[in-house]
């Protein structure tokens, strides 16, 4: 297989080989591997960054309340707030409040994208589709967008893992964090080395992060760590793109992250028996939650 | 070490919230459907381990009763999958188990159809929307969907397994995995045939009819 790569140093290999960017390398992959015509490849990611602006768009319109009622709403409430002189400024507020928009729509039943996962789902499309709006990006160069992200996330998943009751949530939001930090710096013009940069500082950030569901679902604080993994992502676009480089490469970071994995409690994944899972609020709310659900 | 596609990364397209929880159980319910020749009149849902524990605020009898109806994964009345059993008359009962069970995410569904014949099926949902079917009819069998599947019972005799695969390439259909299953010498055998082409009815049709030995085929 002429475009097979396991490790981040490969990619850039075959990047630098073909001329080529990592969403194009990572599309290259996947006609190998699927046997597959490069345009109904493109028409299949079309088709999730539909689904991904339907379930912005969605969460941003109108209170989502989720099976348990414990969730819903934010997403509106951040977007209104974004452009009366937020912190984050405009762009990077409306972005976390698309991330948790996407979030409170899987949390109410509504149709998401998994990037990597269901828990993780807010992260990119936030992020890429309101800076594809301030940019300008065309649906071509985000749907390539999808590809670089897809690069890094399937090298994490290989070589660490994006389950949070295998790593923690540092394997799901983080993994969404760094598969969004890459998707940017691509979009952007940022070179491959640039955005495994930007990658590598995305689960840098979060290394150890834990993932403690209250009641065992996929709402507090999932929906506020997609909040966080998005912000983290514009960072560390915005970083890599400025020139600053991760001490540590990509492909070590992800080593890391997969030992981090390892030694972390069971309690802390995806058990709800750790965290913010085991505090008084959180078990009462879990005890409401079964008595109201029975 | 596990491979990834693309779309294993970005995708599934699918109702929230869970991709274990609600996807997978949906699709779960959607593969014993087609196990059912598509035809469900009542359906008994068991949910086993985390299904059982934390399945009520994951919608996994929702996804697993959407699944029963026919529904996709990606389906956005899945959420409405009660009221419309209710509507169409599919009488849904659900009970939470907690017997122990091998994997976390175990389900087992017992479904009717309309000319009576009854359908039970065991499966487990594996993460990221995967899913593994364990048992039919208390027969173990093992597969996953991925790929167009063929589920034949028949009498364990000699030759049926060549009497079947030449059907299959007469028509071009080229066989991925296959793997045959019985419980006792002599007694019924289920075949799971994975192939690389979509099964066509008259192909299935075919097998049942010029095969003495076969007594039920399903598309899955």
């Amino acid at each position: 297989m002429a475009y097979q790569f396991t490790t981040g140093d490969e990619l850039l290999l075959l990047c630098a080989r073909h001329d080529a960017s990592i969403g194009e390398i990572m599309l290259r992959r996947e006609m190998e591997r699927e046997q597959a015509e490069r345009g109904a490849l493109l028409r299949e990611m079309r088709l999730n960054l539909a689904v991904m602006r339907q379930s912005v768009k969605k969460g941003l319109s109108g209170r989502q309340p989720s099976v348990t009622s414990m969730s819903g709403g934010d997403a509106e409430r951040l977007f209104a707030y974004a452009g009366t002189g937020s912190f984050l400024g405009e762009n990077a507020c409306r972005a976390v409040a698309g991330a948790i928009a996407v979030v409170e729509v899987n949390a109410a039943m509504g149709k998401i994208v998994a990037a990597p996962t269901a828990g993780a789902s807010g992260v990119l499309p936030g992020t890429l589709l309101q800076c594809g709006k301030q940019r300008g990006w065309d649906d071509d160069t985000l749907i390539m967008g999808l590809f670089a992200g897809a690069a890094v996330g399937m090298l994490i998943a290989r070589n660490a893992g994006i389950s949070g009751a295998g790593g923690g949530c540092q394997a799901e939001t983080g993994a969404a964090a760094s598969m969004a930090a890459a998707a940017l710096a691509q979009c952007a013009g940022g070179t491959p080395l640039v955005c495994l940069h930007a990658a590598a500082m995305a689960v840098k950030n979060v290394l150890g992060l834990v993932c403690d569901p209250v009641a065992g679902l996929v709402e507090c604080p999932c929906i506020k760590r997609n909040a966080m993994g998005a912000a983290n992502a514009l960072l560390c676009a915005d970083m890599a793109l400025c020139g600053i480089q991760s001490y540590i490469p990509f492909d070590e970071v992800v080593w890391a992250m997969h030992q981090v994995g390892r030694t972390m409690h069971a309690d802390l994944r995806e058990t709800a028996r750790g965290g913010l899972a085991a505090t008084p609020t959180g078990r009462a709310l879990q005890k409401r939650l079964q008595l109201d659900l029975e | 070490m596990p491979e990834f596609g693309a779309f294993d990364i970005v995708g599934p397209r699918m109702i929230g919230p869970s991709s274990s929880h609600t996807a997978g159980a949906a699709r779960l319910g959607y593969i014993a459907w087609k196990i059912a020749d598509r035809d469900v009149v009542s359906a008994i849902l068991t949910l086993y381990g985390s299904f059982a524990q934390t399945g009520r605020g994951h919608g996994t009898d929702k996804a697993l009763t959407a699944g029963v109806l026919g529904m996709q994964p990606d389906d956005e009345n899945l959420v409405r999958a009660r009221q419309i059993a209710a509507r169409r008359g599919v009488a849904v009962e659900i009970f939470y188990s907690d017997e122990e069970v091998e994997h976390p995410n175990t389900a087992k569904l017992e479904l009717t159809s309309s000319n009576g014949a009854r359908t039970e099926v065991v499966g487990q949902s594996l993460g990221g929307g995967a899913i593994r079917i364990t048992r039919v009819n208390g027969f173990p069998v093992e597969f996953g969907g991925e790929y167009p599947t063929l589920l034949v019972q028949h009498k364990d005799v000699p030759g049926v397994i060549q009497e079947i695969t030449g059907i299959l390439a007469a028509n071009g259909i080229n066989v991925a995995f296959m793997q045959v299953f019985r419980r006792s010498r002599g007694e019924d055998s289920y075949m799971v045939i994975e192939t690389d082409q979509p099964v066509p009815r008259e192909v299935r049709d075919a097998i049942l009819q010029d095969c003495g030995n076969v007594t039920m085929v399903r598309a899955v």
